[in-house]
């Protein structure tokens, strides 16, 4: 068993967990925090998508006790108490989302994406966006939704 | 997944000593193959000795020449470095291309090269280079590191360090991503080197390897034109679903050529 403590939006959580846990089933399992999704097996559909160390990373592919130490913020820390998240407004305003599974990996996809590049162009977001699938085919809105969140984010709005 | 034990090395003596004492131990850098594998019960490690994040695995300058890369680099880091970007662009773009953000926000230059996936994109810059790796023991040219699917010269219990580039005169790199993984279904590095124009495939073939013809004609003509009729054994080539051997063969010409583009586009 390994013990792990993990600042998780903001506040430290320590759990004795086995070591195989993955980082996505401690969010899920250990602290309920099931806005972080599990849409695979194979570590390519990026709905557990979380922030580690101001990173975005693939909660299914790392252990928990990988975590140990880091910063994490999951889609739960995004919001201000009811004020959402600018990009969390922006997918909501441009519909960026059919069924909703993939939506908190898109919206923390895309907080990496626009920490690294604030105003991407169509091409830079189908690349940032690579390691997420929408099975919905709603790629179009949630494009839509991350020039919003851009625009938001750099303090314009349209 | 099986159950394992982690273990986070304090120390890359410390993990070697985990190694001895644990033959079936396996080391942990970003764990973009390895998690996954254990996660599809591929493998069954007794333990996993994290070293990612060691002091000594870190840090990317240029030195006496070389571009001088720790193994626990990320393709982020790579992709990103000023100094990357400004002794090597071409490796600078590899890395850009490998996987997607997530995990080029985990994955080590040092794991895709003890991995040795025969569609990785590292091996193509590592052979097409030159480069030489350093390990906990020894030296290894790219020459003798890669020794065929997911085969290196590691020894067990012996980690990568540091790779070390010899600066070329210009290179390019070019590949066919396979669309939905990213993985090279081919990639073609090519360097003009102090040591002569040398272009390394990778993808194409069960593990990266040198087109000697094609860098006898460059040698002679660095050219895209140089490389028509260059004889290309592709009787080893990987035939699968996503392309068969003779699709993958032209698919090499194809990416040498582009890289040849590339580089007299720049000048």
């Amino acid at each position: 068993m390994a013990k792990v403590t993990i600042k998780v939006n903001g506040k430290n959580q320590t759990r004795t967990v086995e070591d195989r846990m993955l980082l996505v089933d401690f969010l899920r399992d250990e602290l309920r925090l099931t806005g972080t999704h599990i849409g695979c097996d194979t570590s390519q559909c990026g709905c557990c998508t979380v922030h580690v160390d101001g990173r975005a990373v693939k909660s299914c592919s790392m252990l928990a006790a990988q975590a140990n130490g880091a910063n994490v913020v999951t889609i739960e820390g995004m919001a201000k108490g009811k004020t959402l998240h600018p990009i969390q407004r922006a997918f909501s305003e441009c519909h960026g989302l059919q069924c909703g599974f993939c939506t908190p990996g898109m919206i923390m996809a895309t907080a990496g994406l626009l920490k690294d590049n604030p105003n991407p162009t169509d091409a830079e977001i189908y690349k940032g966006l690579e390691g997420n699938l929408c099975r919905c085919t709603g790629y179009i809105n949630i494009v839509k939704a991350v020039k919003m969140s851009a625009k938001l984010l750099r303090g314009k709005r349209h | 997944m099986y159950a394992l034990n982690y273990v986070k090395a304090k120390s890359l003596k410390d993990a070697a000593a985990i190694l001895a004492r644990n033959p079936e131990a396996k080391l942990l850098a970003g764990g973009m193959t390895l998690i996954p594998t254990l996660k599809q019960r591929l493998a069954r490690p007794t333990h996993v000795v994290d070293i990612a994040g060691l002091p000594e695995l870190r840090g990317i300058a240029v030195k006496a020449g070389k571009l001088v890369v720790g193994a626990g680099s990320k393709h982020h880091d790579l992709a990103t470095s000023s100094v990357v970007r400004k002794a090597i662009p071409a490796l600078a773009g590899l890395a850009a291309e490998i996987g997607d953000p997530q995990v080029r926000n985990r994955g080590t230059i040092g794991g895709s090269l003890a991995n040795n996936d025969p569609a990785a994109d590292y091996p193509a810059a590592v052979l097409g280079l030159g480069a030489t790796v350093v390990t906990t023991k020894r030296s290894i040219a790219a020459d003798g590191f890669f020794q065929g699917l997911f085969a290196t010269a590691l020894e067990a219990g012996e980690v990568v360090v540091r790779v070390e580039f010899p600066l070329p005169k210009r290179a390019a790199y070019m590949k066919f991503p396979h669309p939905a993984s990213g993985y090279a279904m081919t990639g073609v590095f090519v360097a003009q080197t102090a040591g002569g124009v040398r272009v390394a495939v990778t993808g194409a073939g069960p593990g990266v390897f040198r087109w000697t013809a094609a860098e006898a004609a460059l040698a002679k003509s660095f050219k895209a034109a140089a490389l028509e009729g260059v004889k290309l054994d592709s009787s080893g080539f990987n035939n699968d679903i996503h392309a068969d051997r003779e699709y993958r063969a032209n698919l090499v010409r194809v990416m040498a050529k582009r890289a040849l583009e590339k580089l007299s586009g720049k000048k």
